[in-house]
């Protein structure tokens, strides 16, 4: 009976977790693009002006979810309608279960029994992240199949063959970061990272794989489909891609797809590359300093603080997306392609052969 | 079994949210007369002619999704091969190696015919 309660209570909150950060990095874009580029931003968010003052972020995460709502349920003649109502969906629903899997705690003891701190708690972790961020794809193609739209429909074909060529990339890249760790298991691969290398530095992936960190961030953030890589959703040239036809709430589930991409990037990434929840020199009985000693710390002091460091961690890293988002212009096509194919998955294969070797060379293999 | 309980959960409870989010303007939005200026497809402007679905684009697309077919399925192969890495040694090293070699090969024909240009 706990364990499925354990089980609900855990699912739901890093459900409403992603949920929120989501909502959230939706404001922080807009407040922090604005700051990019010395405007404003959204300022108008009051409750019928009696207010004295600017209710900032009200504005993102109450008005625009009540407008949204409120719209009217419009689908244009001639579209599939079972499809456009499913594109939505599929691309929303694998992007809020993918965070399922990473880790955001050491394991706790509560009330007599070992609770690890993630949802899916399975020794292939890494493959049911792959799988599932691998099924965003679907939602960008019946979209714009979907739409009956030229423009929608040309968008979720450039869409689709990006997502690919930079999954491609993003596999290859996780070879090597499996090779170094040995194992698919991200609490495993955490819990790798707690050691310290040369007496100081935390032992952190990034230190080990700084290629596969570049190549998963970059195929990362162009699975997310944002700004540099967003040449399926160029304005310019395609109204706005696959989401043409769509407003409201399902113009709002591609638009928390997005962002709930972004978080799970920033989760992919801190959990391989940055220790996950390690808090740096922070073993389970407290501190060990390089050179001042041992500091005891209580146990849920500790788990607070890994708490705080996983969340953190996936903060910076889902700010450092949105700084790349609004400083650097969008690529031509031939170039994102370019990029994928001729740049990327080549050094991502010569990567894993050399990791591999290197293994070998330090006599850790049998 | 019991691993896969919180799995369970979180599909559902994602289902429901995104399921809301997606039939909520159903419930809450207004509806109104429908006329042809209304419903027709946002194409820039113009009178859309037509459905969308014969719409003619590029065959490097399909070149694209037979490449990454390809490769994908090598990538597989590799992640069995890189968790027991260590207790293979040197004999798994080469015999990825070949393997890895004929998919450069592979790789190296696509690129000289020309299949990753876009022009």
């Amino acid at each position: 009976m706990s364990l499925w309660a354990i089980g609900a209570v855990k699912s739901l909150l890093v459900l409403v977790f992603v949920l929120q950060l989501s909502a959230f990095l939706l404001w922080i874009e807009r407040k922090g693009s604005a700051l990019i580029q010395n405007r404003i931003g959204a300022n108008r968010a009051n409750i019928f002006g009696v207010v004295p003052f600017n209710l900032g972020f009200l504005n993102t995460l109450v008005a625009d979810p009540i407008k949204m709502f409120t719209k009217e349920d419009f689908i244009p003649a001639g579209c599939d309608r079972f499809l456009h109502a499913l594109a939505p969906f599929m691309a929303l629903f694998p992007a809020l279960i993918t965070f399922a899997a990473i880790p955001f705690g050491d394991s706790i003891v509560l009330g007599g029994e070992t609770v690890e701190l993630r949802v899916v708690d399975l020794d292939v972790g890494l493959l049911y992240i792959l799988a599932m961020v691998s099924m965003g794809v679907y939602g960008a193609v019946i979209a714009g199949w979907a739409s009956n739209n030229r423009w929608a429909l040309l968008g979720s074909i450039r869409g689709s063959a990006q997502m690919i060529s930079y999954e491609l990339a993003m596999g290859l890249a996780l070879v090597s970061v499996v090779l170094s760790y040995g194992t698919l298991d991200m609490q495993d691969m955490v819990h790798a990272q707690g050691r310290t290398v040369l007496g100081f530095l935390p032992a952190w992936g990034v230190f080990f794989q700084p290629v596969a960190f570049i190549i998963i961030f970059v195929a990362g953030m162009a699975e997310s489909k944002r700004v540099p890589f967003d040449i399926p959703e160029a304005e310019s040239e395609l109204i706005a891609g696959y989401f043409t036809e769509y407003s409201g709430g399902k113009q709002a589930s591609f638009m928390l797809a997005d962002f709930a991409e972004v978080v799970v990037v920033a989760g992919l990434v801190t959990t391989l590359f940055f220790g996950g929840w390690q808090f740096p020199w922070l073993a389970a009985d407290g501190f060990h300093l390089p050179l001042m000693g041992t500091i005891e710390v209580s146990a849920l002091v500790v788990t607070l603080l890994q708490l705080m460091a996983f969340s953190l961690k996936v903060l910076f890293f889902c700010w450092l997306q949105i700084l790349v988002r609004w400083t650097v212009p969008r690529f031509r096509y031939d170039q994102l392609m370019d990029l994928g194919w001729k740049g990327m998955l080549p050094i991502a294969l010569a990567n894993v052969v050399f990791t591999a070797a290197l293994i070998l060379a330090r006599g850790e293999g049998s | 079994m019991s691993d896969y309980i919180p799995v369970f959960f979180t599909l559902v409870f994602a289902a429901v949210i995104v399921a809301v989010m997606v039939s909520l303007n159903r419930i809450l939005g207004p509806r109104t007369e429908a006329n042809a200026i209304k419903d027709a497809v946002f194409e820039c402007g113009n009178e859309p002619t037509g459905t969308a679905w014969g719409v003619r684009f590029a065959i490097k697309f399909y070149l694209v999704a037979l490449l990454f077919i390809v490769f994908d399925v090598e990538v597989v192969f590799m992640y069995p091969w890189a968790v027991i890495f260590r207790e293979l040694g040197w004999f798994g090293f080469v015999e990825m190696m070949v393997f890895m070699g004929i998919l450069v090969v592979g790789y190296m024909y696509a690129w000289r015919k020309g299949a990753l240009e876009w022009r």
